[in-house]
This record gives structure tokens, sequence and C-alpha cells, in this order.
């Protein structure tokens, strides 16, 4: 089992190091350093300044050295003005001689300055993902009871009008992507058009101040879309639960249905979503990207639009490194929990 | 003008019974799902006489009023769309007009439904779909998208409206509002109402599927060109080449899809020319696919493998450089070009923005479609007759393409369905999030866009493209449904 875990950690921090590899690739192609330089500086620069201006800056080195300041494993830059002044990545103009460093990357601790936010990345992540988790949070707290609830009742009785009722509304949920969903919610809940005024179209109040009013949209068009999808597998479990043998043994005995359903099905029903509800973790991230940007609420898929939106490089490294290890630790995860709850697999 | 009402001159009378037997539904529905919890399940009887009579239960007998209600409700919206058919928006107001417009779709519909029941026997799994009813409800969604868009886009039949034109006046008009100014043989109203730029959103609507139909199905054939070609061998040899082409995968796979969008569909990436270079890449799958298919079949008959290759190669070659090629290169940026087919020989011209696009939703489908394939394959070689083939003497890929695959062919159809779904999702996303296509293309991500910033005060913008999404998707995940069920039985 340790040696397990060992090995999917190497291969995590290959992938890690692979992907921060084409992002970095990706965002330093030179239109890319262009448009960042005219941001940056002036809208009117000439060619021969945009390449100054990002020579100075060190943009124009060799890929692999610049992705080596970035690890913090090769020098950061140092430029020296023609009038004397020298400028450098790990240290401010006016910083004594003498306490300069020469390294400063992801491996000192420094995630580098946001160009968009004005900021240092690593609180400007910190706090958006704090956003982010507590809307997670709440959506996990809606999604999973829910879906493994339908999954239950509609794997109860295969094939019986719950169940097909059920699986529809299932089926219906993936349909709906959260773009969808959230467009048909805005109008029926907040807009003047309808009259439903229950709820406000926007959660930008709700990063510090969540209320029911704010935040339920939000959390409802993400749980909806994950939602779908656990129901089914969970049915899926549960019908083929209801049908093995213990179960038939239960009923001869004479079980009420309420008592199998409970006590022998349940559990053993419940293996099989466990390790789809945590692959379906890095899944919603996409829709919380949606939902953000959709409700403006500024939180780490907000983040991800601005950075990408603004080629704001060390932002967006720090922002795909963050979501990497989402979705590798929740691989992790599922595979060993997997191990734990199927006892099968363990004595094997 | 009087701008038309939702159902017109007709609901005055048909709409009261629709509601009426709409709420009957509900509340029948509701007591049939409170029975199935808490109600009298069927039971077995014993008679006097020593027969044996079956008591349905509450539950069963709810069932049935439940179904019976539902077929009259479905009658009467029916009765909407035909009545609104041939009547059209006078009489029966925008349900009517739009079901006027949508005529020759529900006549291909009808004769499609009709050929298929007929034939269905001889039809295989596609005839055994006409056996579901989930399969039907969902065939009859996909195929009525597929209809549409192709008459609106190639025929230009369905629409009203110029897509694309703005008339004055009509900015975010409500649906149903008379056009302003209209001449002889101007169509009278916006039926769905004015977007923000005062175009017909109906007219869009139908434009869009036509962005949807022709994208999605295609890019998941290539996504599957690429997804089996490498995950046949990956499954089949495994070892080395199975860990490196597995950790490509979860790579791209480990990816957020938007941040990926982000990273390939800006206009500066564009302006490197890596698109090109992927679709270069990605594009040349099928052409390998069918090479080794036909090679690996053939290989013992030369006489009929070299004249056969020549021509199919030669035909894919063709389209491949033409799909690839587009003003005479092949990659053009500022410093440098590849020059590609000549502009003489090119077939077809690709706007550059929509190669952009289907190559970013190849790139993200290709590694999911890998490794259902390559799961596939490693169950499905320990298989006796892939051992009997290799003790033939046949070689790997004839085993590989010829004995293994069309033993997959049920989940994978099963997939396809999902994932062409799944690719009209990733297209609204790039959509949505302003990605790609132009700002004033049609396609239902940019309409729900450009929508969505309005959508308290004019919700009919969004909603409409919104709903033919979600309509579109849960077409597809009901056929899907109904093919699984179907292809399980055998």
């Amino acid at each position: 089992m340790g040696l397990f875990i060992l090995r999917r950690l190497g291969v995590m921090l290959i992938t890690a190091f692979c992907l921060t590899f084409i992002v970095f690739f990706l965002t330093n192609l030179y239109p890319n350093l262009e448009k960042l330089a005219k941001t940056q500086g002036n809208f009117r620069m000439t060619d021969e300044a945009v390449a100054s201006w990002l020579g100075d800056r060190g943009y124009t080195d060799p890929m692999f050295v610049k992705y080596g300041r970035w690890l913090g494993i090769a020098p950061g830059w140092v430029t020296e003005s023609e009038d004397g002044t020298v400028t450098g990545q790990c240290f401010d103009i006016d910083s004594a001689e003498d306490d300069r460093p020469t390294f400063c990357g992801v491996l000192q601790g420094d995630w580098g300055f946001s160009l968009v936010f004005k900021d240092e990345v690593g609180s400007v992540v910190a706090t958006r993902l704090g956003a982010t988790a507590k809307l997670m949070g709440w959506v996990l707290l809606v999604m999973v009871p829910l879906s493994l609830l339908v999954g239950v009742l509609a794997g109860m009785r295969e094939g019986s009008g719950l169940d097909r009722s059920l699986s529809t509304f299932s089926i219906a949920t993936t349909a709906t992507p959260e773009y969808v969903s959230g467009v048909i919610f805005i109008v029926i809940f907040t807009s003047s058009a309808v009259g439903l005024q229950w709820f406000k179209g926007s959660a930008t109040q709700a990063v510090e101040n969540a209320t029911f009013e704010n935040f339920t949209l939000p959390v409802i068009t993400i749980a909806l879309y994950g939602m779908g999808y656990i129901a089914r597998m969970t049915r899926a479990s549960m019908t083929e639960v209801m049908t093995a043998q213990y179960i038939r043994t239960a009923r001869l005995k004479g079980v009420s249905f309420r008592n199998i359903v409970l006590k022998h099905a349940l559990r053993n029903a419940l293996i099989a979503p466990f390790t789809v509800i945590m692959l379906q973790i890095p899944w919603l991230l996409n829709g919380v990207v949606i939902v953000e940007t959709l409700f403006n609420y500024k939180g780490f898929g907000w983040l991800l639009v601005q950075a990408a939106g603004n080629n704001d490089i060390e932002l967006l490294l720090a922002v795909s490194v963050v979501s990497v290890i989402v979705v590798l630790i929740t691989q992790l995860v599922s595979d060993i929990g997997y191990v734990f709850l199927n006892p099968r697999i363990r004595i094997s | 003008m009087d701008p038309l009402t939702w159902t017109g001159p007709l609901g005055q009378f048909l709409d009261p019974v629709t509601a009426i037997v709409a709420a009957l539904f509900g509340i029948a529905v509701l007591v049939q799902m409170a029975l199935a919890l808490f109600g009298q399940p069927a039971q077995l009887i014993t008679n006097a006489d020593g027969t044996i009579s079956i008591s349905r239960g509450t539950y069963g007998q709810s069932a049935t009023v439940t179904k019976w209600i539902g077929l009259t409700l479905l009658l009467v919206l029916l009765a909407y769309l035909v009545i609104g058919a041939f009547a059209g928006p006078g009489a029966a107001g925008i349900i009517g007009g739009i079901s006027q417009q949508l005529l020759p779709v529900w006549i291909a519909l009808i004769v499609t439904f009709a050929v298929s029941i007929a034939f269905k026997s001889r039809l295989g799994l596609y005839g055994k779909l006409f056996d579901s009813t989930v399969g039907m409800i969902g065939f009859g969604l996909v195929m009525f998208w597929v209809f549409a868009g192709t008459m609106a886009g190639l025929f230009d039949m369905i629409v009203t409206h110029d897509s694309l034109v703005q008339v004055s006046g009509m900015k975010n008009k409500a649906p149903g509002v008379p056009l302003r100014g209209a001449e002889e043989g101007d169509y009278a109203w916006y039926l769905l109402g004015g977007d923000n730029l005062a175009r017909d959103v109906f007219s869009r609507l139908f434009k869009g599927a036509w962005v949807v139909v022709q994208i999605a199905p295609l890019a998941t054939l290539f996504a599957f060109m690429v997804g089996i070609t490498l995950g046949l061998p990956a499954g089949y040899y495994g070892g080395r080449l199975d860990t490196l082409l597995s950790f490509l995968a979860n790579l791209i796979l480990a990816f957020p899809v938007i941040l990926l969008f982000y990273l390939l569909v800006t206009p500066e990436i564009v302006a490197t020319g890596i698109p090109n270079y992927m679709a270069t890449v990605l594009f040349v799958f099928p052409l390998i696919f069918v090479a080794i298919l036909l090679n690996s079949r053939y290989h013992t008959q030369p006489s009929i493998r070299t004249p056969l290759l020549a021509i199919v190669l030669g035909i894919m070659g063709w389209i491949y450089l033409s799909l690839i090629t587009s003003n005479g290169n092949i990659v053009s940026t500022v410093d440098y070009s590849i020059p590609g087919l000549p502009r003489a020989v090119d077939l077809f011209e690709i706007d550059p923005a929509i190669l952009v696009v289907f190559v970013s939703v190849v790139f993200v489908n290709a590694p999911t479609v890998f490794r259902i394939v390559r799961g596939l394959a490693m169950d499905i070689k320990t298989r006796d007759y892939v051992a009997a083939a290799s003790t033939r003497g046949e070689g790997p890929w004839y085993i590989m393409l010829w004995e293994i695959l069309p033993n997959a062919r049920g989940p994978l159809i099963v997939d396809f369905c999902l994932r062409i779904g799944y690719t009209t999702i990733l297209l609204g996303t790039l959509g949505f999030f302003g990605l790609g296509l132009q700002s004033e293309s049609p396609d239902w991500g940019t309409t729900i866009n450009s929508g969505r910033r309005l959508m308290a005060i004019y919700p009919h913008v969004a909603i409409a493209p919104a709903l033919s999404l979600l309509t579109l998707v849960l077409g597809l995940n009901l056929l899907a449904d109904g093919l699984r069920e179907e292809s399980l039985k055998d």
C-alpha cells in the first residue's frame, strides 16, 4: 500500500511538471508576450519598444531558463539599465545590495506577482480558493445526499414508475450544462419578466456574506449537473445489489421490504458511488468556472478566467498547479478509499 | 398589426383544457410516486374456486391512471402543433407560426419514423431502437435538430429572416412582435422576438443548430478515430507503449477543460500556428486507421489491396489536405508559412475560427475515448476467439481491428451518442466564454453569452438557445440509454 501511494505521488509530481511546462510554454509564446507588453506598457508601443520591454524583464531568454526561474532552480533575471539602476526579478529596486536573493521561485515559496491584481500570486490564489471551497462545500452537502437518495429510490424497484421518473430526472440533469440551467434559473427566479423574485441573480456579495438569497442559485446550478451522474451510478449499483442472492434469502425469510433496503442492501450499494463522487470533484471544477462567471462570484474559477483572459502568466501557472493537484489528489483518495471500502479487493 | 400571443385565438378554448389536463397529470404523478413508496404492491390472490388472479394494488391502478392522463396531455399538446402547422400564426399564435415554419421538419420526421418502423426487423441495432420508448423519444429529438439544422443551414428553409440583418426598432422586442416596416414578401413577425442587436432570435436559433449539427458529430468521429487508433495497441500490447500513452492521456485529462480552451483558442495562440500543427497531426489519424484497417484485411491479396489502398487513401488524402489547408497554406504565421494544396485543387475552405474550435474539441475528447477503447481491448483480448485468430496466424493489427473492435462496438456506439452530447456542451462552453467563434456567430453558446447580460429584463434571447441545447443533449442521452438497453438484450 505504501509503495502504491509513493508511486502515485511520483506520477503526480511528473504530471504537475509536464502540465506546468505546457502552460508555461503556451503563455510564453511571442504573440502572448507581445500582448502582455502592450497591456502592461503602452498600446501604441513599436515592435522595438516591445522587444526591449520584454528583454529587460527576462522574457526573451530561452524557455527552459525561464521555466527554471519560475521553479527556483535558475537564478532570477537581473538587468542593469544605461543609467545604472539595477532591476531584478527577486528584489525591489530600492533594496540593499546585500539582501538580494539570487533565486526566487516556487521552491523558495515565491509564486510570483500577479500583473492583473497587482498583488502576490500566493495570497490572491489563497483568498479565491477559500471562496470556492465554501461554494464547493455547500455543493457537496446538497449534491451527495440528494443524488444518493435519488439513486437508491430509483434502484430499489427496477422498472417501476418511480424508477422511470427518477431516471428520467437524472438523465435530464446530466443533459443540462451549468450555463443552461443557470440561465433558466435566473430567468425563473430572479427576472422581473416572470415575477418570481425569490433569489438574487448575482452572488458577488456571497463571498463575504453568503445568504440563502444570494447563494442558493449557484449551489443548486452546480449540484444539479453533477447529481445525475452520481444518481445513475448509485441506481446501477443498487439494482445490482437488489438482485443478489442474500437479498433473495432475506426476502424468503420474510424480512419486510423496508428492512431489506435499509439494513441489507444500502451499505453494499454505496461502495461504488464513493469512487464516482471523488472523481466527480475535479469535473465540478469546470462547473465552478462557468457558475462563478455567470453569477459573478469571485472565487477560483473566476480567477482562472481573469488570469487566462489577461495572460497573467504567473497567476495562470499557480492556478493550473492548484487544479492539477486537486485532480490528482481526488484520484488518489478514490483509489485508496475504494480499497478500504471493498473487502474483496483488500483481501486479494 | 397586433403582436402575436403564444397560442393565438386557438388558445382561447384549448388553453384551459391544457391547464386542467396538465394539473391532473401533475397530481397523478405525485400520487404515483407516493404510492410507490407506501402503497400496496401487486399481489396474487387465490380465489375460492382454485383459480389465481392478480390484484394490481393501489400502485398499479395509479400507474394506469397516470398513463392515460399523460397520453391525453400529449394529444392536447400535439393538437397545438398540428392545428398550428395548418392554420399558421394568425389562428394559432407564436406556437402555430413556429410549427408552420417547421412543417418540412415534421414531414421528414414522420417519413423517417414510418420507414424505420416498417422495416425495423431488417435494420439490426438501429431497428431495435424502435422497440424502446426512451430510445424513440431520444432519436426523435436528435433527428428533429439534425433535420432542422440541415434544412436551415443548407437550404435556408425554416428561417424567417436573415440571421445577421438588424432591423431598426426591433431591439430586444418580445416574442411575436410584428416586423416594423415589413414589406411585401417579408415574414411579418419576429416569432421569438429580437435580440440586443435587433436580429431575429428564431432564425438565429436554427442557423445556430446548423453550426452544432455540423461540428459536434464530426469532431466526435475524429476523436474516436484518434482514440481507437491509439487505444487498441495500448490495450492489446500493454507494456511500455501502454504506460506512455496512458500517461499522456491522463496528462490531458488532468487539465481543466476551460483552461485548455483559453490556452488554445485565443487569437495570440492562433497566430503562432499551433492549432494548425495540431490539426495536421490529429486529422491524419483517420487515414492511418483506414490504411491499417484495409491493409491488415487484404495484405494476403496484393492484387486487391494495392489498388484499393491507392484509391481510398488518394481520396482521403485529398480531403485531408483540403481540410488543413486554408488560403494555400497549411500553417501561416507572420514569420513563415508552410504551403499546402494550391487553391485550384483545394476542395473546401474551412473558416480558421471553426478549425481551431474543431481541433480543441477533438483534442479534449480523444483521451477519454482512448481510455475506454484501451479498457475494452484489455478485456476482449483474453477471449477465445482472439486466441483462435492468433493460432490461425493472423497478425496483431488484424486481431485488433477485425476481431476486437467489432466486438467492442456496443459500448462504443453508446459512448459515441453520449459523447456527441458532451461535445455539444463543450461547443456551448466555448461560445459561453466568447472563445473561438466570432461574436456574431449564431451558435447557441455565443447567443447565450450575449443574451445573459440582459437576462433579467429580456429573458427570451438567452432562454431559446438554452432550451434548444438542453433538448438536443437530452435527446442524445436518451438515445444512448435506449441503445444501451437494446444492445444488452441479446
